[in-house]
């Protein structure tokens, strides 16, 4: 209730006329998280295209019925065309229903390799498929470079491509954390040692945000979770990354892993559904720890490297696809609604008689969401997306 | 058996005459020498370094690229292996005697007794994977032919497996044993082969669920992409599916029984260990791969894909790309990729030779490799003990885990990075600065056996001994020879010299 009141005052105070266009105003407290499935994972059995006879055709063992209040198996309505996997009842619908969550489908990149790591890759440079690319510069360091007040981590306990670039980003795996066993008079002796060295930032860095980090979960631990059960897994370290983007940094990312589902990966529940419903107690899990003044402020963007084939393969599974639908949340979202362009799910509309078609790049999209956020100008864009024109689909 | 002996006499022979100059007067080893001897094995050691220089680095390269049986590990590290479940069960047996306790968990009728009993099963399973990692880092710390276990470890990562998936954790130790390490310096196309039957890869890319009517293509698709000619080298979608079609009724099996078969089929069915080849579930259609048709016959079509994909061009580029990567430590030159994809295809994929290329190139002496987690683990144990075989592995383990490049660990099948990017990120800095200082600072339970009430006995690392008087000292740099100065204990200036720079490449 209460957040749906912030999101309303925040909407209003934050936007403004353009030339004739609304944009947000740049916030200088803006954060970002972007989240990672990777693996693939199957868009089409958690955002539902309920209204699509072929989908029921396509899937007769996995298919998630249609929205009907006197089952819990049945999807959860969203609007007349789609449905949400009813693992989210609990974490994410009420986002939804207080207009704090959208769904992007037919979103993804135009790599066709259908490989997991090439495709990763490709999203994570943010660099045009045609061309020469570089291999060492990922969009959020890019991102990073040109945002003034950025404080980027990658919670994640190797360092991403995304995040690989000019400037050193630190990174820190936060599933696990125990008391630094190297003391103070150590951890001096050794930054000396890589004083002028290449890896002088990444050690400086390192033991930084090994002493930030280590503070804030002890803080958190102390704090307790007022007699609920301790929350484990990812929806562990989702809490822990929302109090440190309360309190320390505005530009994470994170992955989470095992979603290439190509055996038994069940309908309404079985194993997406535990994966889904995992994810989802996570998300909800930082909205509630990153707290309602930062939450006004975030946005959070799920995203895969691409999507699963439409029709589910003879073994109660699904293949590498193409098409995938994007999650973004947020206090200030504009959400509530599948935003993007979209096309009736038949046989005829599927991309080579198999995928769901990409419609929205990601590139465009991100490029429209940042433009906002931040108030990017054309130049500073061009710099984290190359050539791209931004997609403007007013999350915020 | 006697071209085996024969071989063995030779080396001996070759052996004493080295031994037998360096009486004379061996050479120091050069900055170059301690360069070759560093990477090609899993690190610098006091012995490894008197070997290299009583042979010269020219014969114990080629000694290295050509290993024999008679290249055995010290006998206290073979006495720990000896003792292992795993080096006295076949796969059949380690794979009955799991599928027999998880049939006896289905059985128990009480929740909490049998959950307590699916504990007990998880864990037995665990136990084999760890000692299969056993077995793997003794052999990297005292093996002599340590190019072997280097390439052992290359290929396992280039065929990855993970072990957490269903009944996986049984099999390493027999995939590592049978399809991976007979093969590290052999024949790719056999090493390709070995690993298309073995069933922990046909169980971990979904090949057991590959049928003729219903396609799985996830194994094709790695095959080609990961396993040999590399992605974007002009394979298709079709292709990928071909090759699934092929694969098709390639199958793991614990049955004891014959399928029940058409007449005409019965002579195609194959089950040998736990590989299966079921006919009833193959897809006897033609197929095209690569511009290749193959005439639908059964399991020999294998034998034609692998030689399709083995002579194809991209093959030999590919797996040499990724050989030189994982050595240069950074992207080769598009030069040495041609140098050496050129010697692959002359010798029919002989990965020694290739290999051989790859160390006379002048990039081999001038590139800085950046140790990943396995490699700095490894090598510091084996510069801190030399040849003193520590008595418990698990510390080692446990810390590869830590940096997150714990042993068959690794999720998705293009297995770990080969990039120091991946590796030397900040928060990965100040996990290997920990891991460090529990090397730096004693026997961490290295030298507590790993039995119940065992007494962990003192590991004392020796990391300031005659190799680093003689040859690392003079090379260390000004600001880390400042911050050794400043230790306060031998624990101290073992860690902060396992910390430094100069450690890390």
């Amino acid at each position: 209730m209460q957040r749906r009141d912030l999101i309303s005052t925040f909407a209003a105070a934050g936007a403004l006329t353009f030339a004739g266009r609304v944009w947000a105003a740049p916030k200088a407290d803006a954060r970002l998280l972007v989240v990672f499935l990777r693996g693939a994972y199957d868009a089409a059995n958690v955002v539902i295209p309920v209204s699509s006879d072929f989908y029921y055709e396509s899937r007769p063992a996995l298919a998630v019925a249609r929205p009907n209040d006197s089952t819990p198996n049945a999807a959860l309505a969203l609007d007349s065309s789609w449905g949400l996997h009813p693992a989210l009842r609990a974490s994410l619908y009420p986002l939804w229903q207080a207009k704090q969550l959208a769904f992007i489908p037919f979103a993804g990149t135009d790599d066709v390799t259908r490989s997991h790591f090439e495709t990763q890759d490709t999203i994570e440079m943010g660099q045009a498929l045609q061309g020469a690319r570089n291999a060492r510069s990922g969009f959020m360091a890019r991102l990073a470079d040109v945002l003034t007040a950025a404080k980027p981590i990658a919670f994640t306990e190797q360092l991403p491509l995304i995040f690989r670039g000019n400037a050193v980003i630190p990174n820190a795996g936060i599933a696990s954390a125990s008391k630094p066993g190297v003391d103070d008079r150590q951890a001096k002796l050794i930054t000396s040692m890589y004083r002028g060295h290449a890896l002088g930032a990444a050690v400086e860095q390192g033991f930084q945000v090994r002493d930030d980090v280590f503070r804030s979960i002890s803080e958190q631990a102390a704090a307790g979770h007022r007699g609920a059960v301790s929350p484990k897994g990812f929806e562990l370290s989702a809490r822990r990354i929302g109090r440190l983007m309360r309190d320390q940094f505005n530009l994470g990312f994170v992955d989470v892993g095992g979603w290439d589902t190509h055996v038994n990966q069940g309908g309404a529940t079985g194993y997406l559904a535990d994966r889904i419903g995992e994810l989802g107690r996570a998300l909800a899990g930082f909205s509630e720890e990153i707290g309602p003044a930062a939450w006004a402020d975030t946005v959070v963007v799920v995203i895969s490297e691409f999507g699963r084939t439409f029709r589910e393969n003879g073994d109660k599974g699904t293949d590498h696809g193409h098409g995938s639908i994007y999650w973004a949340m947020g206090g200030g979202l504009k959400g509530g609604r599948i935003a993007g362009d979209q096309v009736d799910i038949t046989q005829a509309t599927l991309f080579q008689n198999r995928d769901l078609p990409v419609l929205t790049d990601y590139r465009a999209l991100f490029g429209g969401l940042l433009t906002r956020m931040y108030g990017l100008n054309p130049v500073q864009l061009d710099q984290v997306f190359p050539g791209v024109t931004p997609k403007d689909l007013g999350l915020i | 058996m006697l071209k085996n002996t024969f071989t063995n006499i030779f080396l001996i022979v070759t052996i004493l005459c080295a031994a037998s100059t360096a009486m004379a007067a061996p050479p120091p080893l050069s900055a170059a020498d301690m360069m070759v001897l560093n990477r090609v094995s899993w690190g610098n050691s006091e012995t490894a370094s008197r070997t290299m220089q009583a042979m010269g680095r020219e014969k114990w390269l080629k000694w290295q690229l050509h290993p024999t049986a008679a290249d055995t590990l010290p006998p206290q590290a073979q006495a720990q292996i000896d003792a292992l479940a795993i080096s006295h069960s076949t796969l059949v047996q380690l794979a009955n005697g799991i599928a027999e306790r998880d049939k006896a968990v289905k059985q128990i009728q009480d929740p909490a007794e049998k959950q307590v009993a699916a504990q007990a099963y998880q864990q037995a399973m665990t136990d084999l994977a760890r000692q299969t990692a056993a077995r793997h880092i003794l052999r990297a710390l005292y093996s002599p032919a340590q190019l072997r276990e280097q390439m052992t470890w290359f290929w396992f990562n280039h065929f990855n497996v993970h072990q957490y998936k269903s009944d996986i954790r049984p099999m390493l130790a027999d995939y590592e044993e049978t399809a991976i390490r007979a093969h590290a310096l052999g024949h790719f196309r056999d090493l390709l082969a070995a690993t298309m039957r073995h069933p922990a890869m046909l169980r971990y890319l979904d090949n057991t669920e590959n049928a003729v009517g219903h396609i799985n293509e996830n194994y094709a698709r790695e095959i080609m992409e990961l396993h040999t000619m590399g992605v974007g080298s002009g394979y298709t979608q079709a292709d990928v599916q071909e090759l699934a079609r092929i694969l098709t009724g390639q199958s793991v099996t614990r049955r004891t029984d014959t399928p029940r078969l058409k007449p005409e089929l019965q002579s195609q069915y194959e089950h040998t260990g736990l590989f299966e080849f079921n006919p009833a579930r193959h897809d006897y259609g033609d197929k095209t791969l690569l511009g290749h048709v193959i005439k639908g016959a059964g399991r020999s079509e294998i034998d034609a894909a692998l030689d399709i994909l083995t002579h194809e061009p991209a093959t030999a580029r590919h797996v040499s790309h990724q050989m030189a990567s994982f050595f240069l430590g950074e992207p080769p030159p598009d030069s040495l990729v041609q140098q050496m994809a050129a010697t692959f295809q002359r010798t029919d994929g002989d990965i020694a030779a290739t290999l051989d290329v790859l160390f006379h190139t002048p990039a081999f002496t001038s590139s800085a490799r950046f140790k990943d987690p396995v490699h700095y683990v490894i090598s510091a144990l084996r510069l801190a003990y030399d040849d003193r075989v520590i008595l418990n592995t698990a510390p080692a383990q446990n810390w590869l885990n830590r940096m997150a490049e714990g042993l068959y660990n690794k999720e998705t099948p293009d297995g770990y990075p080969i990039d120091a990017a991946a590796w030397n990120g900040p928060g990965q800095m100040a996990v290997r600065f920990e891991v460090a200082r529990q090397i730096g600072s004693g026997g961490a339970g290295l030298f507590r056996p790993d039995k119940p009430n065992a007494a962990d006995q003192p590991g004392f690392p020796q990391l300031q001994n005659a190799l680093y008087f003689d040859r690392l000292r003079q090379t260390l740099a000004a600001p880390t020879r400042a911050a050794l100065a400043d230790a306060t204990s031998p624990q101290d200036w073992n860690t902060l010299f396992l910390c430094s720079p100069d450690f890390m490449y």
